[in-house]
């Protein structure tokens, strides 16, 4: 188990924020924080892996004590907590091919089966690449087999999913949870996407300003218990359409677009960029291959 | 005689700048990461010799190590070495003189690498000393060579600090630029136009060489 209890002052754009987390994660979970960017996601990730230092606190893991302010500073050295980690740039080395970039990660004097990974992650035929020849999800792979090939305990991968197409997303997503489960690590991700949290993760943190917000099993906690409706999907609003008495209003649900009526008095309360969810009981749908 | 001397300065830039690169790497990387308030001091003491006449480096290098003060005498009597109008005196002042040319390069190439690839050296266990050797060296590759090269060229080009400190002693202290001053003072200006060209073709040849590579022609065969 993590035990985190912790302040730090940040920067932010708007200036000095507090990052104030006082968590329990469970081990051998996937947990995901999700929240606006500098919300302190990134930060947590960079707090949990010595990267960055708190002001006070502590943070234990399965009872080691890696960092405490009381009675006297003491912080585990990023080199001693064996974390593996995917950044936002993956931080690929350039003067190494792919496999060099696995075998430095590995010369710790563990057994690790480098093949394998290369295998897990697809990226076999890329071995003796340099990392600038790949493209974005490619080093991206490498990026988490490099991670993997220290044998860490922890996995964190800072926004690895963004700005990657569809099928690339799913790739990786795919990869994550084989390595996750074949290496029984514990997982922390940032990540902005619902879908993507709820597809990954058994428990999801929602940061805003530094605060945790609420945390839960994501199934539970994107799914508003309020709406009684049995059929429900999450969207945005992208336009209003002024028509006679009602309002036409179009709509983004995933990757489609498609337009709706609703009355004057509802869309007053709206505002283009809104998070909406559709809920009906009337749920007749026709089924399309895609 | 005229082979004599351009060996001397050529073995001046050498040993210049393998020191020097010796000596900039941990400083260069110190300054690059460093948040201390000593760096300001410490940056401003490494480019002096960019501005400050190089007959100041020079007077200070010869009123310090001189044997009639305390301790250039102190040297002398307990180690025996007598750094002014020596080879090894010249190559300490050479350091010197030469620092910002070799740190300035290095600084930035380090600086310039996303730190992310130090940290991610880091969490996998490695040393800052291993993540210097393995990781940011090989990636900065270009400034280093700037470096090497612009402190080499800049330590043949030096006449000032060699002057005062080493006088102009054939075969030990007598590098081309003195030797130049020498010959026209002694209105030898066949010799004089010997070493001025050679130098000249030298010096454009080192440069034309550090644009090249910055201007990355020669990226196929670095990397």
């Amino acid at each position: 188990m993590i035990a985190i209890q912790i302040k730090k002052t940040l920067d932010s754009p708007a200036g000095p924020m507090v990052l104030d987390l006082d968590l329990e994660l469970k081990k051998n979970q996937i947990i995901a924080f999700y929240g606006a960017s500098g919300a302190g996601k990134t930060s947590a990730l960079r707090i949990l892996a010595g990267l960055l230092q708190p002001d006070r606190g502590s943070i234990q893991v399965e009872g080691q004590v890696w960092f405490q302010s009381n009675p006297k500073v003491f912080s585990l050295r990023p080199q001693e907590r064996n974390i593996g980690f995917v950044f936002q740039d993956y931080a690929l080395f350039p003067n190494m091919t792919v496999l060099e970039n696995l075998e430095f990660a590995a010369s710790q004097g563990k057994n690790v089966n480098l093949d394998h990974l290369l295998e897990l992650t697809e990226l076999g035929d890329l071995a003796h690449k340099k990392p600038k020849t790949l493209s974005g999800g490619q080093q991206q792979r490498v990026a988490l087999a490099r991670a993997l090939a220290q044998r860490p305990k922890i996995l964190l991968l800072d926004e690895p999913l963004s700005a990657l197409d569809e099928s690339i997303r799913r790739k990786l997503q795919f990869c994550v949870l084989e390595a996750h489960k074949e290496y029984q690590l514990t997982t922390i991700l940032v990540s902005h996407n619902k879908e993507e949290i709820i597809k990954l993760s058994d428990w999801a943190i929602q940061l805003k300003e530094g605060k945790v917000v609420q945390q839960g099993a994501p199934i539970n906690l994107f799914s508003s218990k309020k709406i009684p409706e049995k059929f429900k999907v999450s969207g945005e609003i992208l336009d209003f359409t002024q028509k006679d008495n009602v309002v036409e209003v179009q709509l983004l649900v995933q990757d489609h677009v498609f337009k709706m009526e609703i009355e004057q008095k509802k869309a007053d309360s709206l505002r283009v960029g809104d998070q909406i969810v559709l809920a009906s009981n009337d749920f007749r749908p026709k089924l399309y291959k895609k | 005689m005229i082979w004599d001397t351009l060996l001397l300065t050529l073995q001046l830039a050498l040993v210049t700048t393998f020191f020097l690169l010796l000596v900039s790497i941990p400083l260069a990387s110190w300054l690059a990461q460093s948040k201390s308030k000593v760096k300001p001091i410490l940056e401003t003491l490494v480019s002096m010799p960019l501005v400050l006449p190089p007959t100041v480096i020079g007077f200070y290098f010869l009123v310090a190590f001189s044997p009639g003060n305390a301790f250039g005498n102190w040297l002398n009597e307990w180690f025996g070495i007598k750094l002014v109008f020596s080879f090894p005196g010249l190559v300490l002042a050479s350091i010197l003189y030469s620092l910002p040319f070799m740190v300035h390069p290095i600084q930035s190439g380090l600086a310039a690498v996303s730190p992310s690839l130090k940290e991610a050296a880091y969490l996998m266990g490695k040393s800052k000393r291993e993540t210097l050797v393995k990781v940011l060296l090989p990636n900065i590759r270009p400034a280093l060579l700037t470096g090497m090269v612009l402190s080499f060229a800049h330590t043949i080009g030096e006449f000032g600090v060699v002057l005062m400190i080493g006088g102009n002693i054939p075969g030990v202290t007598k590098v081309a630029s003195i030797a130049i001053y020498d010959e026209v003072e002694a209105l030898n200006y066949q010799a004089a136009n010997q070493y001025a060209a050679v130098l000249f073709v030298a010096t454009f040849c080192i440069l034309f060489l550090v644009y090249l590579i910055n201007g990355r022609y020669f990226k196929t065969f670095w990397k």
